[in-house]
Order: structure tokens, then sequence, then C-alpha cells
């Protein structure tokens, strides 16, 4: 069966720490930053757990400042 | 497979609108304003209409929507985008011309603007943003304001026998013979993000097309004035604003 992986890119800087993409995620990918922030002191979205990311692009849908950016690629 | 390999360009599925501009949007975390304005940029790319789009600002947390989207824009007085728009569209027939408004905006200053100009039939789209609250100003009763909803002035509660009623103005503009499509969408889940898109694309059709005023409202969250984050926001409009402004096509005279 054709297998389907997915990677986010998420820009550091960009984003604020609203945590909608840590919600849409169907695969719970994502989540904020405990403790490190970026330079507008923000808790930055990162992927604590990336092999699970399947490329819906769920994440980035939702996101209000455009950060993220989704690649898929089926594995045959 | 790593996942350098996967991070190729020919597998990219999503990326940033290439006409939202680099400079970071002031808006609050998780505020809808960020996810309409990328709509707005894709669509407009999507449509290749980037070089024949005029958007019309508005006052309010949008204010500076012309910093964000690479398109042409004039700021209005508040409240008068949609007489703005008029102006623009009627002088370049061609153009797609669009307003961005949210509901203090639309709902209070600029009721007679946006009642005339969807009454005259304006070819303009209107993108409505209904957060039921005054953001920009400090989160002060807005007339979309539910009833019994908390703000900076009704710290009690919206009372009717006070406050009067919330103002459903999309169900007031269907009514009119000039607009053709009115809509009420959300944007808080992906698929509400995909119709909403859609329902942005009809309308700048609809304008191109010269078929009447179009109307599309997208009830938001405005986590900072509802003091709640974005997530429960999104749940509380879920809970609240839905039931009081049900979503879907109130109008759509092409179909």
């Amino acid at each position: 069966m054709a297998k389907v992986i997915g990677a986010v890119d998420i820009s550091r800087e960009r984003c604020k720490g609203c945590n909608l993409c840590v919600v849409a995620c169907p695969t719970d990918v994502l989540a904020l930053q405990a403790k490190e922030v970026n330079d507008r002191g923000y808790h930055f979205a990162y992927a604590a757990d990336p092999e699970k990311c399947i490329g819906c692009a769920s994440c980035a849908l939702v996101c209000p400042d455009a950060c993220i950016e989704v690649y898929r690629v089926v594995e045959k | 497979m790593n996942i350098e390999d996967i991070k190729r360009s020919e597998n990219k599925v999503y990326s940033r609108p290439e006409l939202l501009n680099d400079s970071p949007m002031h808006y609050c975390p998780g505020c809808s304003h960020g996810v309409v304005h990328k709509l707005v940029a894709e669509v407009i790319k999507e449509m290749g209409q980037e070089d024949n789009s005029i958007g019309i600002a508005p006052v309010g947390c949008a204010v500076f929507a012309y910093k964000y989207i690479d398109i042409d824009w004039i700021e209005a007085a508040h409240g008068r985008a949609p007489a703005v728009a008029t102006g623009a569209k009627r002088l370049s027939p061609d153009r797609l011309v669009f307003t961005y408004q949210g509901d203090g905006d639309l709902a209070a200053i600029g009721t007679a603007e946006t009642i005339h100009a969807a009454n005259r039939g304006e070819n303009i789209a209107i993108i409505f943003i209904n957060n039921a609250i005054y953001g920009m100003t400090g989160g002060q009763m807005a007339p979309t304001t539910l009833e019994g909803q908390k703000t900076a002035t009704t710290p009690y509660g919206r009372r009717v026998d006070l406050n009067g009623y919330p103002l459903k103005i999309s169900d007031l503009l269907a009514r009119l013979e000039g607009t053709c499509y009115v809509t009420r969408q959300t944007v808080h889940n992906p698929a509400s993000v995909r119709k909403t898109k859609a329902a942005i694309r009809r309308a700048f059709e609809n304008s191109l097309k010269g078929r009447g005023t179009s109307v599309v409202e997208v009830v938001s969250t405005c986590s900072s004035g509802w003091k709640m984050t974005p997530e429960k926001a999104n749940e509380w409009m879920v809970e609240n604003m839905v039931p009081f402004y049900p979503l879907g096509d109130l109008k759509n005279t092409a179909e």
C-alpha cells in the first residue's frame, strides 16, 4: 500500500504561538516550544513528532500568519 | 526517506501565498484576519488578477490590510469603503474591486454606505469580518455583540432592553434586490477555511462579471477582545456565535 509521508517547515520568527496548528493537526505532530521563545517572545510551534506527519496541510490552512509550508511524498 | 529528501520544492503542497508581503502582520496571535488575508491573496493569485485588483481597506483592525497584500489599495474613511469601492468600480469597470471590512466599519458607522451600495447593486465584493466586538479600540460592544456577551462597555453582558438586539446585517443585505450572493462562513478549522476560500472566489468572480454586490461574512474570533486563548475563542465562537449567525449561503442568484 502506498504510504504518504509529509514534512512541515515552520517559520520560527513569523510564528506567534497561537496554538491553532497544534489543535488542527490530526496526527499530533506539532507542539509549542515549552521554554524556548523566538525574537518576539512567542513560544513558537515546531514539529515535535515529525515522523507522524502525513502532509495534509491542515496546520498551514488554519495558520493566521502563513508561517507553515508543507511537503508531501507518496511512497509506493 | 529522510526529512531533507521530503523537503524539496517538487514535493511542496502548501506554501505561503506569493501575494503576501514579507512584513509580519500586526494582528494578535490566532486572529481570524490573518487567515482571511491569506485566502484573499491566494484567490487573487489563482484568478490571475494581481494586477487588476483594487482593495478598499477599512478602519478597524484591518486598517493596515494594504501593507500585507501586494495589490492596489485605497484606504477609505471609517465605514465609507463601499462608497469608495463604488467610485473605483464605476471608473474602472473591468477591475476586481472589493472591500475588506470589520463589523464596526460595516455594521455600525458604515451601515448607510453598505446598505445603499448593496441596494444599488454595485458590482463589488464585500468581505465582512464579524467578530462581535470592536477589536481595535479595546473590545467595546459592537452592533453584532451577542445578547449577554461581556465586553469592555457591557461588563455585565449585553442587555437587550438597554442596548438593543444584535444586528444580523447579512440577512438584511440578502433581502435587497441589488445583492447577488450573500454567504456566511467561518475560518476556525481546515474544512471551513476551504469553504470560505470558495466563497471569496465566487464573490470576486461576481464582481468581475458584473452580477451585483456579493457579501462574504466571515464569523470570526477576537481572542484578545473576548479575553480567551485562540483555541478557546474558536470553541466559544462555534458554541455561541454560530447558532445566532447560522452558516451557509443566505442568497445566491446564480443558482
